[in-house]
């Protein structure tokens, strides 16, 4: 299974899409850091302002914490767009180009095949989200330096000191590792279903979309519904950076991200094994 | 007249493959033996790449049985896949990449050997070998043909499968194809199952056939002994084809001749009746100028294929 892995990454890192998307997070993070430089003065104290009355605030604010930190909230919305564009072609891809025929007439299983191009998924995935980490979190150290991390909740201010925040990006990366998982899970669903990757892309981006906004209305039966949306358990990073940390609410994201990729790569399977190759 | 040992390296019983409410492949039996080049002719939409596909695990069987060197495939895909090369219709590519990499790609998930020696090789064979390193989307139609081919050799198979290997080729591009495929089952001796609509390329070089029509058998056997089989289409030129006509039905009562214009006839003759015919034309004092047979497996393809549902076989 290794080497039909390694082909399928060669595969996906020699298409233009894939630097798409590392391009589009290293802009991302370079304007970030370039805003940062010009107004995060004025940013610290704006959201500081009402406080400044009661409390004295010392210290470097303006960190690569807090840059990585802000990058990270983007993450629900933004990054599983950049996510759909390689794994919604993964499959659908290879219909549209007719070389299912190629691939699959190998002596090769299909399982295997579903399965060595799903974890090239997650490995780009990964380095996705490891990307992410270094052009904010990385760079904004590199930049700004460490120091304390101040996060604005509604209801209070947490402040974490520099030598207790590193273990929380750490657990948060990999955390949203596991939540764009569940997007290249149901991407590769999509793409697996039909013979163009625009069809892929764009569903899993419709679901995304309405599972936000259905999570965002917080009445009748909707509220119920809440629970069911997946959605809803991929920005339960930010309790990582409550003080202190509610584990099981965490973990039960965990869990249920978990199983949705489970639960989406087991259907896709289910179809894919018997499906007829007709393109 | 099967292949040299007469061991079955195809062997279909009963296979079907309903699409809905379409029956494309429709009880099909069919056996191919080591050392046969095999035709597999029918017209478009006979069921001849569904079939393919069968064969080579890219869709499954609605009924029947498919084994392969004597293994059922259902249970041995990946035995049976390792030792099958083949071309499904129109021969499709990672167009970014080289013909080199698509090759090594492809070698690689057949498990052989991925050498640089081994792939320069192939594509020598099908005489690719100096555009190596250029990108398939470079490629003309007729390139990605022969690349179609060396993928299907790159493993070194027993058993190559060729869905429509001609098709858009130009005269040339046709005949270096049908070389190629005799100097795989001659020097080679490798099996091969060859489909297409262009009938007289397998005419050419396939020593068995079996020709389908809607997704059933309509007749199999060898090329020879089919061809043999039907008396010969012949047209003949002669001075005055109306006096021709009367002389050859006065002589010859039980033979069917049609007037096509005032100097040709047309008839169906076996091959050897038409010295006689020449000489009793000639004796009668009429001047023959030319008797051309017409018969071919095109001819012969068509008059079965519309006669469709009787079954022969040879």
């Amino acid at each position: 299974m290794f080497t039909i892995i390694s082909i399928e990454l060669y595969k996906i890192f020699r298409k233009l899409r894939t630097y798409i998307s590392f391009g589009t997070i290293g802009l991302l993070g370079i304007l970030i850091l370039i805003a940062m430089l010009v107004e995060g003065k004025g940013y610290i104290d704006m959201a500081t302002h009402k406080l400044k009355d009661s409390f004295s605030f010392v210290g470097n604010f303006l960190n690569g914490y807090l840059i990585g930190y802000l990058v990270l909230n983007t993450l629900t919305i933004h990054i599983p767009f950049l996510i759909t564009l390689v794994a919604g072609d993964m499959l659908a891809g290879e219909a549209t180009a007719g070389t299912y025929r190629l691939l699959l007439s190998r002596p090769v299983s299909r399982s295997n095949v579903l399965a060595s191009k799903f974890i090239a998924g997650l490995i780009f995935t990964f380095l996705l989200i490891f990307f992410l980490a270094f052009v904010s979190l990385g760079l904004g150290l590199i930049v700004f330096g460490t120091g304390e991390l101040i996060v604005f909740r509604p209801e209070n201010l947490v402040i974490l000191t520099s030598n207790d925040v590193l273990w929380r990006f750490l657990l948060a990366y990999l955390f949203a590792f596991l939540s764009m998982s569940v997007i290249t899970a149901l991407a590769f669903l999509f793409s697996s279903l039909v013979e163009n990757a625009i069809g892929p892309i764009v569903a899993t981006m419709a679901v995304v979309i309405v599972f936000l906004i259905l999570a965002n209305l917080d009445f009748g039966f909707l509220k119920y519904l809440k629970p069911y949306l997946f959605t809803n358990y991929m920005t339960t990073w930010n309790t990582l950076f409550d003080n202190p940390v509610d584990f099981s609410e965490f973990i039960k994201a965990c869990r249920i991200l978990a199983l949705h990729v489970a639960g989406l790569y087991g259907v896709t399977w289910f179809l894919f094994r018997k499906r007829d190759i007709l393109t | 007249m099967p292949g040299v040992d007469s061991e079955k390296v195809i062997e279909i019983k009963n296979l079907s493959k309903k699409f809905k409410n379409i029956l494309a492949v429709d009880g099909l039996d069919i056996n191919v033996f080591r050392g046969d080049v095999f035709g597999f002719l029918g017209p478009n939409g006979a069921g001849k790449s569904t079939t393919i596909r069968m064969l080579v695990s890219l869709i499954f069987p609605s009924n029947g049985e498919i084994k392969i060197f004597g293994k059922s495939l259902n249970e041995n895909k990946n035995f049976i896949l390792k030792r099958i090369g083949a071309i499904v219709e129109k021969p499709d590519f990672y167009k970014t990449l080289t013909a080199f990499k698509n090759l090594e790609i492809l070698g690689r998930l057949s498990g052989c050997d991925t050498s640089k020696k081994r792939i320069m090789e192939i594509l020598d064979v099908v005489g690719l070998a100096d555009r190596a390193k250029s990108k398939v989307k470079t490629y003309s139609h007729g390139m990605k043909q022969r690349l179609g081919i060396a993928q299907a050799l790159i493993h070194d198979p027993e058993l190559i499968i060729l869905d429509e290997p001609t098709t858009g080729l130009d005269p040339q591009g046709m005949k270096d194809i049908r070389d190629l495929i005799l100097h795989l089952s001659s020097e080679l001796k490798k099996t091969i199952f060859l489909s297409s609509h262009i009938l007289h390329e397998v005419q050419l070089v396939a020593n068995r056939m079996i020709i389908i029509n809607k997704g059933k058998k309509i007749v199999e056997g060898s090329v020879n002994d089919l061809l043999n089989a039907k008396s010969l289409e012949v047209e003949i030129k002669v001075d005055d084809a109306g006096k021709s006509e009367e002389i050859l039905k006065s002589c010859k009562p039980e033979l069917k001749v049609n007037q096509l214009n005032e100097i040709t006839l047309k008839l169906s003759v076996a091959e050897n009746e038409i010295p006689e015919l020449n000489k009793i034309l000639v004796d009668a004092g009429r001047q023959v100028f030319s008797i051309v047979p017409k018969n071919s497996l095109e001819e012969y393809f068509l008059d079965l294929t519309e006669k469709d549902g009787n079954v022969h076989n040879n």
